[in-house]
């Protein structure tokens, strides 16, 4: 926003006053925010405590739901599956979240040097395929890696060459990495992008006539400024890749070999719930993921806010 | 209101190198994109015989858009149309839910505001798929599941747009507006309605376009909530056709065609929607990035 700072210097005037109406006007506040907070808390923390207490049970042939404790959870810290899963989330994470994000901040950082001609054409060139359904990017790219019609094979076959198996074991993950590339790049970059746009002109001119090259700008003065998007870009990255599923679980039907059941954490889950209708155990392995994620998202901002505090 | 492109005092000298880079870049992005619109233009055999980056002889677009709207009786257009409700009940219903929150926490402060506030914020962290599980066993206990609701209910929670209608009013509704209609005798809801919903718009229409990307793109929640295929979005559609074209192996030659005509039909609403509306999704993450 333009004028957050004129805001933020109002805000004491405006606190005072907000304060003697407080009485007469809680009520009200009550009445706009409650609509949201009914929906949240019947959408949101219901069925949070709803499996919360559905995986402390399990269903048996004989006697239906018995209560077990924590059994389930304990089933899954041994459930060697679910943590290979994991295990292969991580490293996607590792391998796929940095090139990403290098890739999308040199593109933000490429288009606001205004260096670049075509600036507009490249940015939503770049930024399209976040308009396209996971769904159908992982169907498209599976066309594409595909031995049959796929035109890698085609280009490699035309100069006698056997293109690289692109669902095989091997070759898998980067192949799922490299759709998930394609789907969040340009969403990054246009965040990346925003919050460049945002920083004041004036101290890059200042630079610029102290004799600092673009460089060296981009170094100093804007990868810093950042430091707050990226952080943004970073959680939703680590949410994201370590839920991974749309990709894999559509990729499974073109490589069933290559994608077994507990492929990702979230597949697994699925598989045992819809397909081996051991719902109550699901419901833990959801919840032990979930963990992770949160543990995993609160570690990155625990570690940036220590680095970052003053 | 923001504007993304400022001004720039000085007009540097272009870069050749930094041009051509980007425009490798774009290149890349668009290509499955110029492949899908390629391949939705022929024949089954032609697919699988001719180069797949160019055009065919033989131009099959049109009777191949014919071909996936009558499929399984026009099952598709049934997909599209609950698409479109589901998309735009849930994001419609979700940013006004969130607006009226948005303005409820900017601008009153009562008991347990700060509280409710931040245990929204933390459910952003909460994954979604994590969630859905959850939400199948409570909907399917309460009889709601393989209903559109399971789908549009859900979709209403969206606490990353309840921070963005917040961070909005607070830069764009003065207070002193609201105390000016307050003497003329106005009520809280009118105001609301009548004064500050006008001055959201831009944040609203931001807010309304991403959980529309967002219940659009969905398929992890309609894939365990749903099992009639009449009650299908797209995204689990076509999956279920490429599924069907998968496992027929070669066979199956008439499915594939129609999976990829139909994603290129599916994909064209929202691209253009993100061409036109532009303004708006710039503007709403520029608030989203400045206010971190």
């Amino acid at each position: 926003m333009t004028d957050t700072r004129t805001l933020r210097q109002g805000t004491p005037r405006a606190f005072t006053a907000r304060k003697i109406r407080r009485g007469r006007k809680a009520l009200a506040g009550y009445m706009f925010v409650a609509p949201f907070m009914i929906v949240f808390l019947a959408m949101f923390a219901l069925p949070l405590l709803y499996a919360a207490y559905f995986s402390l049970f399990r269903e048996q042939l004989v006697g239906g739901n018995v209560f077990v404790g924590l059994e389930n959870y304990t089933r899954a810290f041994g459930d060697e599956q679910l943590w290979t899963g994991i295990a292969r989330v991580c490293l996607f994470f590792l391998i796929q979240v940095p090139i990403m994000l290098v890739a999308a901040l040199a593109f933000a950082l490429a288009l606001d040097t205004g260096l670049t001609r075509l600036k507009r054409t490249t940015r939503l060139g770049i930024f399209v395929p976040y308009a396209v359904p996971g769904v159908i990017a992982t169907l498209m790219w599976g066309f594409l890696y595909g031995p049959d019609f796929g035109p890698f094979a085609q280009l490699a076959e035309a100069v006698g060459l056997s293109a690289p198996d692109f669902l095989s074991k091997h070759l898998m993950l980067g192949s799922l990495a490299n759709i998930v590339f394609w789907e969040f790049t340009g969403y990054n970059m246009v965040i990346l992008y925003a919050a460049l746009r945002s920083v004041s002109t004036d101290i890059y001119e200042a630079a610029a006539v102290d004799g600092a090259g673009q460089w060296r700008i981009a170094w100093s003065i804007k990868i810093p400024a950042l430091k707050g998007a990226l952080a943004v870009c970073m959680i939703f990255s680590i949410i994201g890749s370590l839920q991974l599923f749309n990709e894999p679980q559509l990729m499974q039907s073109l490589a069933p070999t290559v994608i077994d059941e507990a492929y990702t954490p979230n597949l697994y889950a699925y598989n045992l719930a819809f397909v081996g209708q051991e719902y109550n155990y699901a419901a833990a392995v959801s919840f032990v993921l979930g963990l992770v994620i949160l543990a995993g998202s609160y570690a990155f901002m625990f570690a940036t806010d220590r680095r970052s505090r003053r | 209101m923001t504007t993304i492109s400022k001004p720039r005092r000085r007009k540097p000298k272009r870069s050749t190198v930094l041009t051509i880079g980007m425009l490798a870049a774009a290149a890349y992005f668009l290509l499955p994109l110029f492949w899908l619109v390629v391949a939705s233009s022929k024949t089954s055999e032609d697919l699988f015989s001719t180069f797949g980056l160019w055009f065919s002889g033989d131009f099959h677009l049109f009777q191949n858009i014919r071909l996936t709207l009558t499929q399984d009786d026009g099952v598709f257009l049934q997909w599209l149309w609950n698409t479109l409700l589901y998309a735009v009940t849930a994001a419609g219903g979700g940013a006004l839910l969130a607006a009226l929150a948005g303005y409820g926490f900017s601008k009153y402060r009562f008991k347990g505001d700060r509280t409710m506030f931040m245990v929204v914020l933390g459910a952003v962290m909460v994954p979604t798929t994590a969630l859905a599980i959850p939400t199948y066993l409570v909907f399917s206990e309460i009889g709601l599941a393989d209903t559109p609701w399971a789908i549009i209910l859900p979709s209403l929670v969206n606490p990353f747009g309840l921070l963005l209608m917040r961070v909005y009013v607070e830069a764009s509704v003065p207070d002193s507006l609201l105390e000016a209609a307050r003497i003329d005798g106005a009520s809280e809801f009118r105001i609301f309605f009548q004064v500050v919903l006008r001055l959201l718009a831009p944040g609203f229409a931001t807010v309304l376009l991403f959980a529309l990307v967002h219940t659009w793109n969905n398929y992890f929640l309609p894939l365990i909530m749903l099992n009639d295929p009449e009650l299908y979005p797209i995204t689990v559609g076509l999956a279920r056709w490429q599924g069907q074209a998968a496992a027929a192996g070669g066979s199956s030659g008439d499915l594939i065609p129609l999976v990829i005509t139909g994603s290129l039909l599916s994909i064209i609403p929202l691209v253009i929607a993100f061409l036109f509306l532009q303004r708006y999704w710039q503007s709403g993450l520029v608030a989203g990035a400045v206010k971190q």
